[in-house]
């Protein structure tokens, strides 16, 4: 496969270490060459929250270059705009939780905060595509990054990560109920 | 599969994919180390994660969160100079803590052995300033490893750990920020045997004591041991050649990079992209610098171009031999003060290139990105207590009142909506800041910030200090039983460790008068309490406490039968005063088109801290379904 970068973003506490860990193991467990980065420390405060992982035999710095994401997914539509705009590449693909998280600004006013539409003429304009993925009665907040990877899966946009590799990586990552309810989510 | 710590102290070799700080962590395993210390600070506080992930009876190692990084550095030397090998490790700004200690290293002959690990910030990630450190190594003749990967940092640390332990000397693995959270798959060896500690402490091996002039030959010793490394620089495998398409000429010129560390990374990709015959010299085991490498690398080249990050340190050292050794290759280097801040990140080290050579890098016509407006920054989590104390507090404020801040969650109190705590320098600055700003002030209260954790690393000096003049102003200790920024670590309040120190008892001892305590969801009374305490004529104290919510929260949802709470708007009550969004600014609120405000589920915790902010009463708990 050719080099893929995919830039994970959403807001501190909603999950971007787990899916970005779900997602560099299922990657490599899919044979690919990984490389990733996460966000820690202040921003984990409510911040916006990044992740980078580059899959390619010819990588060297794990950080993907501003306008170079092949693929971004997001948790939350704000940090799903600003990554089509700031990171996505041309041709790239955008997939979001739709969950929204308004800023100070948007609440003071300051700021409008995007809608779908806005978010689909930004990918748009770089010939890429986005898709909005909600799910009406999730139990658990916290579970949001999973139906993304699942949606993922289901579109087959990266290669070789599928269901058995992604539980995989779960099974690596957590016990217990978590596990158990990650699981069942992913299979159902 | 086997959990994290299993991996982490299997005694065989394995490959595994893992982060920078968790691969030193496993590096020290190898290594023998026996003693590692630390204070909390990003970005290096998952090494800890992972060495205080061994369950304590399979632990060959002793690891300690000291109360600041000149304790941790203290005890590691310590220990090292009892044949222990050690290593202490702590975020860029914690060595200007360490340093009254630190500085010695370097004329002191380590029997067992330390490596110093230094977290340095390139873009102030999560800091108050993005310090160079390696100009500290110079200070202090201590030599520096610089990895670009986190299977460099793990080989980086092992061979750190030899040569400090053959030499007897201090060694600085500098990691930069995502040095320390890359992910990569790392081939790590094997763990040998226990050693056991030893005790074997003889004045004998010293001096120990550099006093007036037993300081020179002490100094003396350190340089050589410098010259001593500078050969083992020279021949390091760290420090080598990059060059994907040759070393040829460019129109009759033959080009060349030097770099280090990530940056290094950076101009590989660009390399790699710009198919040209341009090479690349990557040094990361940087100083001492190895001259004749660098020597041989000018010599062969008609124009070399040095991109470090951060300061000039490298590009002045290495004009300088190229000066004193009359070499006439030309040397480019960064130009704008811009390219010396900040990350060098692919794309910005391409605009570098581009700048000097656009024939090799043709100058980037991507369209730009620019930053997305609608900025996301930090701020408190649903239910901190922090937001209940700068509410509250922020009301019980005269005019004119100057607030001192300092470091922690709370120093998100100067965001809006709040805008309290106005100056920052550094951890437990705020004492010895808002005493400076009573003095001759007979006009304006001064209000000053610590955190509980800071309270004891570094808060007690001024503190006491305070007490002695009785300076006229109020702290807010705001407590939350945990260090809470950097992952919630123990200190010396929490009762984790040892017996608690009492915060109360400690200001009481230290003869402290005016002393409350209130928790900050009170609102109310800890308003009152302000009010009182700035009325008082000399230093008083307000510890505004409330745990950390996050590390309730976290605690709570493993409980078996946990039902999360959440609070409702009544939108027949609400009559759009804004206070719970404007004002009390928890994030958990949503402002709607039409101009209501509802609560966002999956962030309110339910705690409730919000409800006696709303003027009219209309936000209540919510009664959940069963």
């Amino acid at each position: 496969m050719k080099d893929l970068n995919i830039y994970m973003c959403g807001v501190g506490g909603q999950g971007i270490g787990l899916l970005a860990e779900v997602l560099l193991r299922a990657c490599h467990k899919a044979g690919y060459d990984v490389k990733g980065v996460d966000t820690h420390g202040l921003a984990q405060r409510g911040g916006t929250v990044i992740s980078h992982l580059r899959i390619g035999k010819k990588i060297h710095t794990p950080l993907i270059p501003s306008g170079k994401a092949n693929i971004v997914i997001a948790l939350e539509r704000l940090e799903a705009a600003r990554a089509a705009s700031e990171m996505l590449a041309e041709g790239g693909k955008v997939i979001y939780y739709d969950a929204e998280y308004q800023t100070i600004g948007n609440r003071l006013g300051k700021f409008k905060y995007p809608t779908h539409e806005e978010l689909e003429n930004t990918a748009n304009a770089k010939k890429g595509e986005a898709v909005r993925v909600f799910e009406e009665d999730l139990a658990d907040p916290r579970m949001q990054n999973i139906v993304l990877i699942k949606k993922i899966i289901e579109l087959e946009w990266i290669s070789g990560v599928d269901i058995e590799k992604v539980s995989e990586a779960l099974v690596e990552l957590m016990q217990g109920k978590m596990l158990e309810k990650n699981l069942n989510l992913l299979k159902v | 599969m086997k959990k994290f710590y299993e991996q982490l102290t299997d005694k065989q070799p394995w490959n595994g994919l893992f982060m920078g700080n968790h691969a030193v962590a496993r590096a020290m395993l190898e290594a023998g180390v026996k003693v590692i210390t630390s204070y909390p600070g990003s970005p290096t506080p998952e090494i800890a994660e992972a060495l205080n992930s061994v369950p304590q009876e399979m632990r060959d190692y002793h690891f300690e969160w000291a109360t600041n990084e000149k304790v941790a550095t203290e005890i590691a030397f310590g220990s090292s100079i009892n044949g222990n090998l050690s290593t202490v490790f702590f975020k860029s700004v914690g060595l200007n803590v360490a340093s009254d200690s630190f500085v010695q290293l370097g004329l002191m002959n380590l029997t067992g052995g330390l490596v110093i690990i230094l977290g340095d910030d390139p873009g102030a990630n999560s800091s108050q300033n993005e310090q160079d450190n390696r100009h500290f190594a110079r200070m202090s003749y201590i030599p520096v490893m610089e990895p670009a990967t986190p299977a460099e940092a793990y080989q980086m640390f092992l061979e750190a750990a030899k040569l400090s332990k053959q030499h007897q000397m201090p060694i600085i693995l500098r990691l930069t920020t995502h040095v320390c959270h890359a992910k990569e798959l790392i081939k790590f060896g094997s763990v040998g045997e226990s050693k056991g500690f030893r005790a074997d402490f003889d004045a004998k091996n010293g001096p120990y004591l550099p006093i007036t002039r037993a300081v020179f030959p002490l100094k003396k010793k350190a340089m050589e041991k410098l010259d001593l490394l500078k050969k083992v620089s020279e021949k390091s495998p760290f420090n080598k050649i990059y060059s994907p398409f040759g070393s040829g000429d460019i129109n009759g010129k033959k080009l060349g990079i030097i770099s280090s560390s990530m940056p290094a990374l950076s101009i590989m990709e660009n390399l790699d992209k710009a198919g040209k015959s341009v090479d690349l010299l990557q040094i990361n085991f940087s100083y001492p610098m190895p001259e004749e490498m660098i020597s041989d690398y000018l010599k062969g080249r008609d124009e070399v171009l040095i991109i470090e990050e951060l300061d000039r340190i490298m590009e002045y050292e290495i004009k300088s031999l190229a000066f004193d050794r009359n070499i006439k290759c030309r040397i480019l280097t960064r130009g704008t003060h811009e390219e010396i801040m900040g990350e060098l990140t692919s794309e910005r080290t391409w605009d570098i290139l581009s700048g000097h050579w656009p024939q090799v890098f043709e100058i980037n016509i991507d369209p730009v990105h620019e930053p997305f407006a609608n900025p996301r920054i930090a701020q408190m989590c649903p239910g901190c207590g922090h937001r209940s104390a700068f509410h509250a507090i922020k009301q019980a404020l005269p005019e004119g009142t100057i607030t001192v801040g300092d470091i922690g969650c709370h120093s998100l109190g100067f965001f809006e909506p709040y805008n309290m705590g106005e100056m920052l320098l550094s951890m437990g600055h705020s004492n010895g800041t808002a005493a400076g700003l009573t003095i001759g002030n007979e006009r304006r209260k001064v209000l000053a910030f610590i955190g509980d954790s800071t309270f004891f690393h570094a808060g007690l000096p001024a503190i006491i200090n305070a007490v002695l003049y009785d300076h006229d102003f109020t702290l807010v200790v705001m407590e939350n039983n945990t260090t809470a920024m950097t992952g919630h670590q123990p200190h010396a309040g929490t009762g984790e460790i040892g017996e608690k120190i009492s915060i109360d008892k400690v200001l009481e001892s230290f003869g402290v008068k005016f002393i409350r305590r209130i928790d900050t969801y009170q609102q109310k009374k800890l308003a009152e309490y302000i009010k009182e305490s700035l009325d008082h004529k000399g230093f008083s104290v307000v510890i505004a406490s409330h745990p950390c919510m996050l590390k309730f929260m976290k605690q709570q949802r493993r409980k078996e039968g946990f039902v999360q709470k959440h609070v409702e708007i009544d939108q027949n009550k609400c009559e759009r005063h804004l206070t719970c969004i404007e004002k009390f600014g928890c994030p958990s609120f949503k402002k709607n088109d039409d101009g209501s405000i509802t609560v966002n589920e999956d962030l309110c915790i339910g705690d409730g801290s919000c409800r006696p902010t709303c003027p009219v009463s209309a936000i209540d708990f919510k009664k959940e379904a069963e």
